[in-house]
């Protein structure tokens, strides 16, 4: 029973932190930049306002629209559930592997992809095409990624392989992890809209990509998609740090293990908040066109992972 | 009699009978009507048949030994792989046969209904007892009833130029495949008289091991031909959107399945465990199948052709899941084989089932707006919702997003790739996680393809008068429609069951058995059998529902206030269909990213005013993407087929006096013959 407990409260907590990740980085990036920036907790307020709001919905908009915010936010909080945040989510309660997550994930953009064809307005149906596109590219890496870390555990399930890097934490060391980390990263600076694929700060026109997307949504439903945006952020970033460093991570129900499993993910969140801020005041940019050099980089990352994983068996 | 054998007898009735009845038909109305009712009878016969060859366990048998002796007579008998098909058949066929009643009404003045009632219910027949077939002759005879009858549907409209160039390709390749169909049987008989599957299937183990490698690859191309494998698909996007709508259906949906259905009778049940290679090669033709498949898909803005590319790669997956197996099954993962075998006939029954109501649902869309140009469609999601909800369902389960059957069939082949990691041997191993890649890209361009499909087509403004003026479609399609929908649903979240009910099909084919029983998995999950991975699409659906219902609840409680207002556009004054978003400007990040492929013919024409250059006046820009393989292969042959007509040619030179020394030649040439022969 507590495990059931355990496992709807991993998803709240999740959605708890997740602005607070996304204010966190905002904050330190302007640290970085010279400016003194909102405060971490600014996130939280802008959601309670956009709640607070009422809705503009375009004439065009089907229903399809004022249903999308809902699939994006709940294929999130599922995915919250599967992953290892705090504690290990074990079977028979999680209702799919690394795969379902991705798929579910992709399940979300593919909404949000269609409601900013629905209301004719070229930015959402640029977005759209731009999105698609880079979600496209990702998915071989992401696959592939997934395919380094099960060789080793011999499995996809997130429980097996969480707990074969513990078990083996050399493995996690090995160039195969590695790698595969490094490959992982760059997808996650993709599918979340981080630099230097996607500007998350900028509402230039022609530079947008998931701005432009969700360029009409007001109210409580850009809370929705604000708040899951954040949670996807969190999930990627919890899932970079978990699968390759789960040290911390909660295998039992006790207090303790509990604590040191929520303090370990905030410090491992953290630290790799801190590399994305770094990483986004560093850098520029890339132009639309350059982007699928950079994701088939990745790729090639993947595949010598996987590669370097055989060979090393 | 048994109650099995009575269906077959009805299946092949209700198809005859619809044919001869619909041919003599007073009027175009009824000859439609009884064109339904037919196929409608046949269909039922064929389902009843399958469920009772599922629910005994015994074949269904019925020779006829008399009926053109010589050839070794007609030999029925339904085995369990074979009632999956014929199931698979008939299970599509009844909603297509049903919408075809009111959506050939408006073919009416342009062709005869007698003959379409003929072909159709030929074409269903010829498709029902493929599967049946029991020796060479009954299985060819159905094959190419299949073939010639699907011809003359491809020709409905044939005064149309392009639906005539389709005919011609779609024979062309269909004939092809005959040509090595024939062969193959050939070299497994073996020069013995023996005809029967049965005989076949005891002779094959007596073949040398080359023989049996030139009958896998005839097979391959064979069965591949009528599958759609690249390069041997390009009838496919010709044929398929030529048809009326709901015999592309049938087309994409079950007919290229039926190449599935030989290739995994020879290779898996007459010809079992054969070497690695055959696998592997499954594997590798079915990466490119499903990767050129799309991509050619997200350049395509004819919907229908669109839908034709989609079928293409979905062939690739299915044979990818077969080749894993294969591999699997060969090294002696027989077990984790099944994954691949499992999720390989799952995805054939899911994509019946989800094309076939992709193309009902596009045949409603041309029906109303009068054209297959994705450009000129738009914001129909307003005027035909049911048929647009319909079409959202079918480009989600495609897209393989959970929680519909799409995504149930590809993560098994997905775990029965990843269960290639179990292999020893690195040299075989490797070509897996390559596949992972491929099919992960498929994937994901997939989705990019149907947000293009659906997006374009059925959201935002209209972007024609026609489509402005769109309505939806009669009540009896679109209840059709939302049959097949529901069974993508269904599907999808009982898909654990599903796996449950094909297992007995897997251990009844000796090269796809795990000769052990498997461990039964869990209602709601589906399960690798070694236990390293799990997914509940029932669960997933509930909690999504969950989950959106509390947000939407909470969200209500607080007061959600909605105003409706213009599309925010930067100052303009009016918003017009000509600011959004189109089809080709859509799919251009990924035309540009995969130009390699493509290989694009672009050309842009400028005329500018006579006084000053820097006054222009019209901007034409065309592009074309035209399949390289295309020209690469077949220009070759159609070019040399040309060349050698026209040589030919010259001996019908149209004199008199030439064509007697013809007959002399030939008489002196045969006696000659005559006495050297003596």
């Amino acid at each position: 029973m507590s495990r059931y407990v355990a496992l709807f409260v991993q998803p709240l907590v999740a959605l708890a932190l997740a602005p607070a990740l996304v204010g966190f980085i905002r904050w330190l990036k302007a640290r970085l930049q010279g400016r003194r920036g909102a405060p971490v907790w600014q996130p939280y307020f802008e959601i309670r306002k956009l709640f607070g709001k009422e809705a503009v919905v375009s004439h065009t908009a089907s229903w399809l629209f004022r249903a999308t915010p809902f699939i994006v936010f709940g294929t999130s909080v599922i995915v919250a559930s599967l992953v290892p945040l705090v504690i290990v989510p074990a079977a028979p309660l999680v209702v799919g592997d690394v795969f379902a997550a991705v798929y579910l994930l992709l399940l979300g953009t593919f909404f949000l992809a269609l409601a900013g064809l629905d209301t004719g307005s070229p930015f959402g149906g640029m977005g759209a095409s731009r999105e698609m596109t880079v979600v496209a590219l990702t998915e071989p890496t992401v696959a592939l990624a997934i395919v380094a870390l099960a060789l080793s555990a011999g499995s996809t399930n997130f429980s097996q392989i969480v707990a074969r890097t513990i078990a083996e934490p050399a493995a996690a060391l090995g160039p195969g992890h590695l790698l595969a980390f490094a490959a992982l990263f760059v997808v996650t600076l993709a599918e979340t809209g981080r630099l230097p694929v996607d500007n998350p700060s900028t509402h230039l026109e022609l530079t947008m990509i998931h701005e432009a997307m969700v360029l009409e949504y007001s109210g409580p439903y850009l809370a929705l998609i604000e708040w899951g945006a954040a949670l996807k952020l969190l999930i990627f970033l919890a899932l970079a740090a978990n699968l390759f460093m789960p040290w911390g991570i909660a295998f039992s129900l006790s207090p303790v293990a509990l604590m040191i499993g929520l303090v370990s993910v905030i410090v491992k969140l953290g630290a790799l908040a801190v590399a994305i801020a770094v990483l986004e005041t560093r850098v520029a940019k890339l132009r639309l066109f350059r982007v699928p050099e950079l994701l088939s980089a990745s790729f090639v990352l993947a595949l010598l992972a996987v590669m370097s994983t055989f060979l090393v068996r | 009699m048994a109650f099995g054998t009575f269906a077959l007898i009805v299946m092949v009735v209700g198809y005859a009978g619809g044919a001869c009845l619909s041919l003599l038909a007073r009027s175009q109305r009824s000859a439609r009507m009884l064109t339904a009712l037919g196929a409608v009878v046949g269909c039922v016969g064929g389902l009843a048949a399958a469920v009772s060859v599922f629910a005994t366990r015994v074949p269904v048998e019925a020779v006829l030994p008399n009926l053109v002796s010589a050839a070794g007579g007609v030999v029925i008998r339904v085995d369990l792989l074979g009632a999956f098909f014929l199931a698979l058949v008939a299970a599509v066929s009844l909603p297509a046969a049903i919408y075809g009643t009111t959506y050939m009404a408006e073919y009416e003045d342009r062709c005869s209904m007698r003959v379409f009632g003929l072909m159709f219910n030929a074409f269903l027949l010829g498709m029902s007892l493929v599967p049946c077939a029991a020796n060479i002759f009954t299985f060819v005879l159905a094959w190419e009833l299949m073939a010639v009858s699907s011809y003359f549907l491809v020709m409905t409209e044939s005064e149309n130029a392009d639906t005539r160039q389709a005919g011609l390709w779609y024979a062309a390749m269909t004939h092809l495949g005959l040509v090595l169909l024939l062969p193959m049987f050939f070299l497994m008989a073996g020069g013995s008289e023996a005809t029967s599957f049965a005989d076949l299937r005891t002779g094959a183990a007596t073949l040398t091991a080359g023989t049996r490698n030139v009958v896998f690859l005839l097979a391959l191309a064979a069965f591949g031909s009528k599958a759609g494998i690249v390069p041997l698909h390009v009838w496919l996007p010709r044929a398929h959107p030529a048809a009326p709508s709901h015999v592309s259906a049938l087309m994409s949906g079950v007919m290229i399945k039926l190449g599935i259905y030989g290739l995994v009778r020879v290779m898996f049940d007459l010809m079992p465990s054969g070497p690695a290679w055959w696998g592997g090669l499954l594997l590798a033709v079915g990466s490119v199948s499903a990767l050129l498949g799309v991509l050619y898909a997200l350049v395509e803005h004819d919907l229908k052709r669109l839908l034709a590319y989609h079928s293409v790669e979905n062939i690739g997956i299915i044979l990818i899941g077969l080749g894993a197996g294969s591999i699997l099954h060969g090294v002696g993962l027989r077990a984790l084989a099944t994954i691949g075998f499992a999720g390989a006939l799952f995805h054939t029954l899911n994509h019946a089932c989800f094309k076939g109501l992709l193309f009902l649902g596009a045949g409603s869309v041309v029906q109303q707006t009068h054209t297959r140009n994705m450009e000129e469609m738009g914001g129909l999601i307003k005027r035909m919702p049911h048929t647009a909800l319909c079409f959202l369902v079918g480009s989600v389960a495609i897209a393989a997003l959970p929680p519909l059957n799409g995504f149930a069939s590809e993560w098994l082949i997905f775990q029965s790739l990843l269960a290639g990691t179990y292999i020893s041997r690195p040299e075989i191993a490797v070509g897996f996680p390559i596949a992972v890649g491929m099919l992960a890209l498929t994937s994901g361009l997939a989705a990019a393809c149907f947000v293009k499909a659906f997006g374009i087509s059925f959201l935002a403004m209209p972007r024609s008068d026609h489509a402005a003026h769109a309505r939806e479609c009669h009540w009896s399609m679109r209840a059709m429609m939302m049959v097949l929908a529901g069974s993508c649903v269904v599907l999808g979240l009982a898909a654990p069951l599903v796996i449950r009910g094909m297992n007995p099909i897997i251990d009844s084919v000796p090269g796809l058995s795990a000769g052990e029983p498997l461990p039964r998995s869990p209602q709601l999950w589906l399960m690798v059998p070694n236990g390293s991975a799990q997914v509940s699409p029932l669960l997933m659906a509930v909690l999504l529902g969950a989950i959106a219902l509390a947000v939407l609840l909470a969200i209500h409680a607080g007061g959600l206030r909605v105003r409706r207002a213009d599309t925010w556009g930067c100052g303009r004054i009016s918003q017009t269909p000509r600011m959004e978003y189109t089809a080709s400007a859509f799919a251009e990040p990924l035309r540009r990213v995969f130009a390699e492929v493509y290989q694009p013919t672009q050309d842009l024409s400028i005329s500018v005013h006579p006084e000053s250059r820097y006054f222009i006046q019209s901007i034409t820009y065309t592009s074309h993407v035209v399949p390289w393989f295309e020209k690469a292969f077949y220009d070759p042959v159609t070019g040399g087929a040309r060349a050698l007509a026209t040589q030919i040619r010259r001996l019908q030179a149209g004199s008199l006096h030439l064509y007697l020394l013809y007959v002399v030649a030939a008489l002196v040439a045969a006696l000659a013959f005559a006495w050297w022969s003596k």
